[in-house]
């Protein structure tokens, strides 16, 4: 017996509620616009500057002890939360983790560095056996480098994925694949402003990875449709796309399925310094998998695809219809 | 499709041989590594020890000895982006240049008339003031025999220096390719310098890049903080060693032409005003060695070359009983008084020094001063135990995830997903054994990226099932169906994998660190995970097929 995420030969409409789900996303994808204007990402230092101590202690300390040794210091904005990783029992790392995350005070080195240094010796005389796990501080000439090249990453990205596609496809596959990845592109910032999850260098790779994975998921429903509209040639549009979702779902399923366990294995147990990561990626795939079937595919619909491309074609519909150019 | 000539099998099984013998020393990371530790003494010329004899016979020298370099997040270790500011450089350049040109004109005397540099200059050019305005052409020129071509791809025929009129006086500034190839030559000492002087302070595998135009990254792993890499870095160290005009108690006191004013370390001492052109400077010196003084207080005992010997000497020896500086890095470490002519060309650097910099001290006296001063742009630091934490918690969460996609395939397609597990393990041991030969670093996004990689392996055959259940469905027999399955899946499997490979590369170029680290993992995975989907089961189930030669089967 085997195990069937889904029954073997389906066939639902999916363009049914077609008017339900595009809203449903809109308005998905207008609160995260909202909550990205209105409350803004929680940057980390890559993008803000200023610097970052993860402490540990041998026994717990609690954050209000953290601050009444730095309250004293006069160093400007801080802020202190314990690392809270359910996780860190089951892999035996628990080491009573603490961030402390301190603004940017200028932009001399000397006086960031110093900075440290006084903050490191408050807590060495205050904090028995503290230990440093990590010591992070970026300036804000370089912070400012590496949200550019951020953006700049994904955006470039998304065009070459939109010429690629492109070129293997139409114009219009291509318009669908990108509509649908701008979706997912939004949503995921939208989660990370709404949930004030820290927002950093390696998000923009979470992000990034979306990107693709999500492609993956359309291209792979666009492959069927191509070949569908070969072999079926005067269906129209809706069935064949409806068909070409339905026998490649079974597919979209079990693809998710092992990425998404893959990942919450590193979710759980990977750590708390990937947490944000790997949220952003499981986040990422379950939304680029939504967005290949309901936006993607009926953005396709809506824009129509010009039917006559292969009429000289006589082999379309046998077993070389998929080696095209 | 389903037919493999010979040597398409044997190329797959060679490939897959090779994968695990590249991916072996992974396996046993402590021991290969310390075998390429004593090896890389050995080269240095290092004599070897029974213990290095020992560590280098653990692993045989016949087997591959590449490793998956851990990125410092794992490994600990301190990581700082540094900016040199090369435009200092070039008011050094100018300043050098005064004595040429005065020199020059005061043989024109007659008809330049009087020379006379204007210290008011704005920074980034010389002036100079000609006593008769009427000869200035003459003066140009003659100050343009003193300018010399500059070697570059854009300005053809460009000089080093530009000279112009205004006025009265000239105006001697550096041309733009001149200031571009002495920011490049600035860029490599600097490299060449901190180098060295990691080298001397003895970490292992250091990574020192330039980036873009004028920054360095410096990496050190095992370092405990960045602070402690700073301090070795971060110094110009530049070491001179100037005559002393007077002591004032103020820095507003006037320094006079060709003076500057400059703090003591010491601050009971005040400011000392001294000549701006050393007598030697420190690149005249060839060691420098912790000492004690004959008080037994740490001190610096240096040696100059023959030139710095020569010229100490010859001022030692006029200037018995006056003062003479020890300047580092713009500030006066100890100013004694000369009390005999200094001819052997050593000596020794008094001040209030710890041991701890004094040995400093030597080590940067010995590298050499950095060209330009340094701004930290970045730095970061990881304590070993976090680095030890996240390996610890990547294995488990690699194997859990790898064992549940195991259990997975298996129980959605039986025998093909076992087939799909092997090449999935082979798909691991390739992208090791790739990472290891190319000397890829791994980081902690690295290990998110093999761990997406193992979702996302098994895509290309979950493609290729499906494809091979529905033409089953369709009533085609096992045979033709798997070989229909694969063909048709495989143009879906490229474009999927096209599209991923392409987001990877742009991560690859456009990430730093850690984010590179999972762009490498994840566009290696993808090349990897297609060649084990395509070839690697479809050879198993082909040999599978061969040998049972099933009448039905069930995918």
């Amino acid at each position: 017996m085997r195990l069937k995420l889904v029954p073997t030969v389906t066939n639902i409409d999916f363009f049914k509620n077609a008017k339900l789900t595009i809203g449903f996303s809109a308005v998905l994808a207008v609160l995260s616009l909202v909550a990205f204007f209105a409350m803004g990402l929680n940057y980390g230092i890559d993008f803000r500057g200023g610097s970052v101590i993860r402490t540990s202690t041998p026994a717990p300390v609690t954050v209000s002890q953290y601050r009444d040794v730095l309250g004293g210091l006069g160093i400007g904005d801080f802020s202190v939360t314990a690392v809270v990783d359910p996780g860190a029992d089951l892999t035996s790392t628990n080491r009573h983790a603490v961030m402390i995350r301190v603004e940017q005070e200028s932009d001399d080195p000397e006086t960031q560095n110093d900075l440290i240094a006084d903050i490191k010796s408050a807590l060495d005389s205050e904090i028995s056996d503290i230990t440093y796990l990590q010591t992070d501080s970026v300036g804000a000439k370089v912070s400012g480098e590496l949200v550019q090249a951020g953006v700049i990453a994904v955006v470039l990205a998304v065009f070459a994925v939109l010429f690629y596609i492109w070129l293997r496809f139409e114009w219009q596959f291509s318009l669908g694949a990108v509509i649908a990845l701008v979706h997912d592109v939004t949503l995921t910032i939208g989660v990370f402003s709404l949930m004030q999850i820290e927002f950093n260098l390696s998000i923009i790779a979470a992000i990034l990875t979306i990107v693709g994975y999500s492609l993956n998921d359309t291209v792979v429903v666009f492959d069927r449709v191509r070949e569908n509209l070969r072999r079926f040639k005067v269906k129209p549009l809706g069935e064949i796309l409806n068909q070409s979702i339905n026998e490649t779902l079974s597919r979209t399923m079990m693809t998710s399925v092992t990425t998404l366990l893959a990942l919450i294995a590193l979710y759980v147990l990977g750590g708390d310094v990937i947490r944000g990561f790997t949220f952003a990626m499981i986040w990422g795939v379950i939304v680029g998998t939504y967005s290949s079937v309901f936006i993607a595919s009926p953005v396709l619909l809506r824009l129509g695809v010009k039917r006559d491309w292969d009429k000289d074609d006589g082999a379309a519909g046998t077993q070389y219809a998929n080696i095209d150019a | 499709m389903l037919h493999f000539p010979l040597w398409k099998k044997t190329l797959i099984w060679l490939i897959c041989l090779a994968g695990l013998v590249f991916a072996m020393p992974n396996a046993f990371y402590t021991t290969v590594e310390r075998h390429n530790d004593a090896l890389a003494e050995l080269e240095k010329g290092t004599l070897e020890t029974a213990e290095m004899a020992a560590d280098r016979a653990a692993w045989p020298d016949y087997l591959p000895a590449g490793l998956v370099n851990l990125g410092l997040d794992l490994r600990g270790g301190a990581h700082v982006l540094v900016e040199v500011n090369v435009a200092d450089v070039y008011q050094d350049r100018l300043d050098a240049m005064w004595p040429a040109v005065r020199d020059i004109l005061r043989e024109q005397k007659d008809t330049v008339g009087t020379v006379r540099q204007n210290a008011e200059a704005a920074e980034g050019e010389l002036r100079v003031r000609i006593g008769n305005e009427a000869a200035m052409d003459a003066a140009i020129a003659a100050v343009n025999t003193l300018t010399r071509p500059v070697v570059s791809l854009t300005g053809a025929g460009a000089r080093d220096f530009d000279v112009a009129a205004d006025g009265d006086e000239i105006v001697v500034t550096l041309s733009d390719a001149e200031k571009i190839a002495t920011d490049d030559r600035t860029m490599l000492q600097s490299l060449e310098i901190i180098r060295r002087r990691v080298d001397e302070a003895g970490t292992r595998e250091p990574t020192i890049q330039r980036q873009g135009a004028d920054r360095i990254l410096v990496q050190v792993p095992g370092i405990g903080s960045a602070e402690e890499l700073l301090t070795l870095i971060g110094r110009t160290a530049k070491l001179t060693f100037n005559e002393v005009v007077r002591q004032v108690a103020s820095p507003d006191e006037a320094p006079g032409l060709g003076n500057e004013i400059i703090p003591s370390v010491d601050e009971g001492e005040g400011y000392y005003i001294i000549k701006r052109a050393p007598v030697v400077g420190g690149d005249q010196l060839t060691d420098a060695q912790t000492d004690f003084d004959q008080n037994g207080n740490p001190a610096v005992s240096f040696r100059f070359n023959p030139t710095g010997a020569r010229l100490f000497g010859a001022h030692t020896s006029t200037n018995v009983g006056e003062l003479f500086a020890i300047v580092l890095d713009n500030e006066v470490i100890s100013a004694p008084r000369i009390q005999t002519a200094i001819l052997g060309g050593s000596g020794i650097i008094t001040g209030r020094f710890t041991i701890e910099e004094s040995t400093q001290l030597a080590i940067l006296l010995r590298a050499g001063a950095l060209p330009a001063e340094i701004t930290v742009l970045e730095r970061r630091t990881v304590g070993p135990e976090l680095g030890a934490d996240s390996i610890a918690a990547g294995k488990i969460a690699a194997v859990v995830a790898f064992v549940g996609v195991l259990v997975f395939m298996v129980l959605s397609y039986g025998l093909f997903g076992v087939f799909a597990n092997v090449a999935l393990m082979f798909n691991i041991v390739l992208l090791f054994a790739l990472l290891s030969i190319i000397g890829a670093t791994l980081t902690l996004p690295g290990i998110a990226g093999i761990v997406l990689t193992l979702g996302m392996a098994v895509d290309a055959n979950v493609l290729i099932f499906e494809r091979i259940r529905e033409e089953l469905r369709r009533g085609k027999g096992p045979a033709r169906a798997i070989e229909i399955g694969y063909e048709k899946a495989t143009s879906a499997i490229v474009d999927a994998n096209v599209t991923t490979l392409i987001a990877a590369s742009i991560l690859f170029a456009m990430g730093s660190g850690p984010v590179r680290g999972f762009a490498v993992t994840l566009g290696l995975g993808i090349v990897t995970s297609v060649f084990t989907a395509i070839w690697v089961t479809r050879l198993l189930v082909v040999i599978w097929l061969r040998a049972r030669k099933p009448k039905t089967i069930e995918v």
